[in-house]
């Protein structure tokens, strides 16, 4: 069943004049997207930057609503009301005052939920995401791929069933980045949701996802939508085989 | 503690003494270092007297501002409209000469402690205010958004993540608002009063006693000091976590 179906989105900006913006000069930065996203499927977006990648994930998340065309979400049309998702960018966004629990809470926290209750559920999660141990610490304690870890987690327990991803692991070293790669796949194979990841990174967006959707640059349509093959539970080899470079061909082909 | 600070004012201090003492120069145009602090303890029962006077308008004024300026900072970082209606008037009194002021208000307010309460408030109020604006102004887009997504409303934005984000901000117009607080309420007072450290200035220039000026201004300088390390120190427990580190330099 179709979760999310977006059907010819396109988007303007009216750069405004102290950007260097003529008068009311409007700028495209999406053309006619449209695309359709499965229950429990991995999508990724994969783009060059400036292709409003980031902006269609944020017409997702329900906080732009000024595009011409439709999304519908759980069929809700999101120009009309707002589903509740989980939403994680590049930045971790753990607030420095708060422990990696009380971070971890936030959701629940500004939903008014009980949060002896919340706690006590997120707990074992900790374990799962490598942060077992560092419960009360302070996020500068931590390692940056800790501290994505914990603003994953933090995503987790958001409410909703979509996961929607502005490039989580673009500001981690590449040693890290691939050790996170391999233990979201691990977490995502346990704790199923439909995801949506964007990213610019060909290797990742084939190693992750059941399908990649290649955008043009500025402004932005899809261009191509292609499925990723590779069974799962998958591993870092698939990324040697031939298989793989079949894929990241055919992606370089369709971004020109 | 850095003690190149204080060596270089020791030097200086020396400096002073030895040249003052070489040079024979009068008292009432330069008194030396030592001389200083004897006026301060020959007249430390008259200079207390002035000083509780001088310390309980400052205080007052500051209690003010900080209560005050917290509260309007608050609102113009809150409302927009709020903000662009009332920033360029508070620039505005920051204009005006507070010697020409202040004089008015002895008018307005007459002799007693009013006037001089609302002086060091004209001083103490601006950068309070637009320090704790500025800082819930500067706001991560993205922290925003994603506080949203998970459904919080502007207030809560404002409690969970800009409030004690702008928290460092206003700290930091505290400070100055602290060290402006004593030397506020003795220039209100060099206009007209009958106590405080202004007034025991004015009479110790006006007869000459250059050496219980300076033990006057020590005073001041102490106090102010004071009172900036006592900011200093309820920030230190306050911001203790909210910069990156949990270290404010």
């Amino acid at each position: 069943m179709e979760q999310i179906v977006a059907e010819n989105v396109s988007k303007y900006y009216t750069v405004p004049p102290e950007k260097g913006g003529r008068n009311h000069e409007r700028l495209q930065v999406l053309t006619n997207v449209s695309f359709r996203v499965e229950r429990n499927e991995f999508v990724s977006i994969l783009g060059p930057s400036g292709c409003g990648k980031s902006t269609l994930l944020r017409m997702l998340a329900g906080l732009d609503r000024d595009y011409e065309g439709t999304i519908r979400m759980e069929d809700v049309d999101l120009k009309k009301n707002r589903v509740p998702v989980c939403y994680m960018l590049q930045k971790d966004h753990l607030l420095p005052w708060r422990t990696l629990m009380e971070n971890v809470l936030l959701p629940a926290e500004i939903e008014g939920a009980d949060l002896k209750k919340e706690a006590e559920a997120v707990r074992p999660m900790l374990r799962e995401f490598g942060l077992e141990e560092f419960e009360n610490y302070r996020p500068h304690a931590l390692s940056g791929g800790m501290r994505q870890r914990a603003a994953l987690l933090r995503t987790y327990r958001m409410r909703g069933d979509i996961m929607l991803l502005d490039e989580p692991f673009g500001a981690l070293d590449e040693i890290t980045r691939m050790q996170m790669q391999d233990w979201l796949l691990d977490v995502w194979g346990k704790h199923r949701k439909t995801v949506v990841f964007v990213t610019h990174n060909i290797e990742e967006a084939i190693l992750l996802s059941d399908r990649v959707l290649v955008m043009s640059p500025r402004p932005g349509t899809i261009v191509k939508d292609i499925r990723i093959d590779f069974q799962r539970p998958r591993n870092r080899d698939m990324l040697l085989g031939s298989q793989f470079l079949g894929y990241k061909k055919d992606i370089l082909a369709s971004l020109g | 503690m850095d003690w190149l600070p204080v060596g270089f004012s020791l030097a200086i201090l020396v400096t002073w003494y030895v040249v003052v003492t070489w040079h024979d120069v009068p008292e009432f145009i330069l008194p030396s270092p030592v001389k200083v602090i004897e006026e301060l303890i020959g007249s430390w029962d008259l200079l207390l007297e002035h000083t509780l006077v001088t310390i309980s308008e400052a205080f007052l004024g500051l209690f003010i501002s900080i209560v005050l300026g917290t509260a309007i900072g608050f609102a113009m970082g809150y409302f927009e409209t709020f903000r662009r209606m009332v920033y360029p008037l508070f620039v505005m009194t920051q204009t005006v000469p507070l010697f020409v002021l202040a004089p008015l208000f002895i008018l307005w307010f007459g002799f007693g402690i009013l006037p001089k309460i609302v002086v060091v408030f004209m001083v103490c109020f601006f950068p309070i205010a637009v320090t704790f604006a500025q800082g819930l102004v500067q706001s991560d887009s993205g922290m925003d958004d994603l506080l949203s997504v998970m459904g919080a409303t502007r207030w809560k934005i404002f409690r969970i993540s800009r409030i004690p984000q702008a928290l460092p901000h206003l700290f930091s117009g505290l400070k100055i608002a602290a060290t402006y607080g004593i030397v506020g309420a003795v220039l209100a007072e060099w206009v007209g009063a009958q106590k405080g450290l202004g007034v025991f200035m004015t009479r110790a220039m006006k007869s000459f006693r250059t050496g219980v000026l300076f033990a006057d201004v020590l005073i001041i300088v102490l106090l102010s000091m004071l009172l900036y390390k006592a900011v200093e120190w309820v920030e230190r427990i306050v911001c203790r976590n909210i910069t990156n580190g949990g270290k404010i330099t």
